[in-house]
């Protein structure tokens, strides 16, 4: 495998080629803000949290999907790009109904965290405060709009890992929805196996358990890694 | 033509609070109107919500009582669910409750009220508030800090926070009580009942030099509403409702709470954004006679309804308090709303050291888990200021469909007008409205204690619109807002 040499925030460091930005950026320990990025799934760069500046390039990169590159010159933190994340966060707050306070994730949400380590105290844009349903016709889980992002963590990771491919995003821009099979209630969905993947990838309240109260849910990645790891070992291959 | 002042804002109570008063063409007060004119929304809101969310999102209606609104609606949580809650989830909802009226009874008390008892109704503004007390009365004032501490320390070893404890929920509770926190309870509770003792002797003594106020702060007779016990104790989590005349007759003696619907009311008023429940089978003629029905709920309503209180020092306190009337008759001043919540406090001391004492108390088993098997749900509990509903209609999947509240400051709302009517008719002279009559509608008003941000929450800036009308109908003044 051939190794690439950059520079990171004035610091010479060397990669392998075909490793996206973010993965070495990760690995040097630098603190980057994602929120479509979820190891173990395939990359969306969507969100546009992990923007970083590279010279020579006028627009600023999302680092989950641009590949390093010999002599890339990357600046990770700078003026320029607090300001634009805190404007990407900005535009998620006012974009749905984020109401925390009474929000099942309040307290380990990761767009909540995300805004908080950014020191994001107001929303400088007019809420579009929009009329939005939840749909808890699922049995055991329950998709509330209002917190949704449309990172398509869920939707990737129920056709990649899962097989299922129950989520699809439906609609353009601000009009945009999660949808389940051909639009349908959750709870009438054929396709969903109720494995409950897409509740655990989804960084918000957007996804959760039936039954969850303010502040109550919990969510747990760790399954990705652990199946990847077993299907690559092929520990689940017994008639080969 | 008639004279109408405007008295705005009133002080220290939490909201805002706007009154007019009408004066007659002799310069004699004719009518007041305690109008209040923040935008109510909340209910509306909720809808497209699930009723689990319920206890989360309705404890922040109101910061005052956060507490009550979570027992409310994880009690209508419940009878959706259709399930009994574990016998320790209960005793544990009660005990947060207990600590929650002793907080906010404490606060009412030696914050809001006490520097007008003690320093006088017609005391510099300057010298009236709790600095003041502070700096004549310091041994009262902390003492009134660590009491409402007391309950607050109790919502928070409860709920892990004081304000917003999202802790009660449909089915139960989230967290059972530790031994270790049992204990810090208990080791908590001689200094508050110390502290209680020195406030009702304050309470009497001060009250000996206010019998004026006493018999024109609300004085009326009216009809009291509360829960009470299945036996008639007091109660303030779940029981029966009770109603109960000014002459002491009981006319309903063990309503259900759900069906309340059936002898309760709502009437509206142009000049009020807040509604004016009352006592339907007493508006004989119609809604349009709503005013028939007034009733008062609260503390003194409590302790005016029930046959007793149930525990030692309060039935003894109970005893004294009942001599101030006549015959069996309920006492019908709301200048005895301050000595109701102090009865209150020391029953809720009482209950919750008998509660600490009980072995299964610390039980893990708190939380029924069930979904949505009923599709309206009713709770109703005492909230410091008085009876709570809450009514939850949903759709099969837990999401609301339509939500029904009534708050207790709006079940006193028809008293409140009335005891600001009665106040002006005394003190105003020529219509002069002297730094003393704002002082005693002030306190007038705050022996209801209400919370007005919590009946009637802004969800956002409403663009107000004031118009004055005369006697005889012409506009005197007409302002708009927004
Ligand atoms: S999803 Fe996250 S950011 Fe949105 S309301 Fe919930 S806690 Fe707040
Ligand atoms: S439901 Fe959750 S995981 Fe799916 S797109 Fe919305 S925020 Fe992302
Ligand atoms: S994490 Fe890179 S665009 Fe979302």
């Amino acid at each position: 495998m051939s190794v690439v040499t950059l520079t990171v925030n004035d610091e010479l460091v060397s990669a392998q080629a075909g490793q996206s930005l973010l993965a070495v950026l990760k690995e040097l320990g630098l603190e980057i803000p994602t929120l479509c990025h979820l190891e173990g799934l395939s990359e969306r760069g969507g969100c546009r949290l992990c923007l970083v500046e590279v010279e020579g390039n006028n627009k600023l990169l999302p680092a989950c999907v641009t590949p390093v590159q010999e002599g890339m010159v990357v600046t990770t933190h700078s003026d320029r790009l607090v300001k634009y994340r805190r404007m990407i966060l900005e535009l998620l707050f006012a974009e749905r109904n984020h109401v925390c306070a009474v929000c099942v994730m309040n307290g380990r949400c990761e767009l909540q965290a995300n805004a908080a380590s950014i020191g994001m105290d107001h929303v400088r844009y007019d809420y579009l405060s929009p009329d939005l349903p939840m749909d808890a016709s699922h049995d055991r889980f329950v998709l509330d709009h209002n917190r949704c992002i449309l990172c398509t963590r869920c939707v990737r990771v129920c056709d990649e890992i899962e097989g299922a491919h129950v989520w699809d995003v439906m609609g353009r821009g601000v009009n945009s929805r999660i949808i389940a099979d051909l639009n349908q209630p959750w709870g009438t969905s054929t396709s969903c196996t109720n494995c409950g993947k897409c509740v655990q990838v989804c960084p918000t309240g957007a996804l959760h358990a039936r039954g969850a109260t303010v502040a109550e849910m919990e969510k747990q990645h760790d399954f990705l890694r652990w199946i990847l790891d077993g299907r690559e070992k092929k520990q689940w291959e017994h008639n080969r | 033509m008639s004279r109408t002042i405007t008295i705005d804002p009133v002080t220290r109570i939490e909201g805002h609070a706007k009154i007019t008063i009408y004066l007659d063409n002799d310069g004699q007060v004719e009518d007041a109107r305690f109008h209040v004119t923040e935008f109510r929304g909340f209910e509306k809101f909720c809808e497209g919500r699930s009723f689990w969310e319920m206890p989360g999102i309705t404890a922040r209606i109101c910061g005052i009582c956060p507490v009550s609104h979570l027992l409310a609606s994880s009690k209508a949580g419940d009878a959706i669910l259709g399930v009994r809650i574990p016998p320790t989830a209960e005793k544990l909802r009660r005990l947060m409750n207990w600590g929650q009226l002793v907080q906010s009874h404490a606060l009412s008390f030696f914050h809001l009220s006490a520097p007008d008892l003690l320093l006088g109704m017609e005391s510099d503004p300057a010298q009236r508030n709790i600095a003041g007390l502070i700096a004549k009365y310091p041994d009262i004032a902390r003492n009134g800090i660590r009491l409402r501490r007391f309950g607050q320390e109790i919502i928070r070893i409860l709920g892990g926070q004081s304000v917003h404890p999202a802790w009660t929920v449909p089915g139960g509770v989230r967290e059972p009580l530790s031994n270790d926190h049992r204990n810090q309870i208990k080791r908590m509770l001689p200094e508050a009942f110390d502290i209680i003792g020195l406030a009702l002797d304050l309470f009497k003594e001060a009250a000996e030099d206010l019998q004026e106020e006493a018999q024109v702060y609300g004085n009326f007779p009216s009809l009291y509403m509360g829960l009470v016990t299945p036996d008639g104790g007091l109660e303030h989590y779940d029981g029966v409702l009770r109603v109960v005349d000014s002459g002491g007759k009981v006319l309903e003696a063990g309503f259900p709470p759900e069906r309340y619907r059936d002898i309760i009311g709502e009437a509206v008023e142009p000049w009020s954004y807040l509604k004016f429940p009352y006592y339907k089978p007493y508006a004989y003629g119609g809604p349009s006679y709503y005013k028939m029905g007034m009733y008062r709920v609260g503390p003194l309503a409590r302790v005016n309804i029930c046959d007793r209180a149930g525990t030692p020092k309060a039935d003894e306190e109970l005893r004294a308090f009942r001599q101030l009337s006549p015959k069996d008759k309920p006492v019908a001043s709301s200048f005895y709303y301050h000595y109701a919540r102090l009865i209150e406090i020391l029953f809720s001391l009482e209950k919750i050291a008998e509660t600490v004492e009980d072995p299964t108390i610390t039980n893990a088993r708190v939380r029924s888990h069930a979904d949505v098997n009923q599709l309206v749900g009713v709770g109703v509990s005492e909230a410091p200021r008085g009876t709570l509903f809450h009514e939850y209609h949903v759709n099969e999947d837990g999401i609301l469909q339509k939500v029904n509240l009534i708050i207790a400051t709006g079940q006193n709302n028809l008293a409140m007008n009335r005891t600001v009517q009665q106040i002006a008719r005394q003190y105003i002279r020529n219509g002069e409205i002297t730094e003393g009559v704002l002082n005693r509608i002030e306190h007038g008003i705050r022996t209801y204690d209400p919370c007005l941000s919590c009946s009637t929450h802004a969800v956002g800036q409403m663009p107000m619109h004031v118009t004055v009308i005369a006697a005889d109908g012409t506009v005197v003044s007409e302002r708009t807002r927004g």
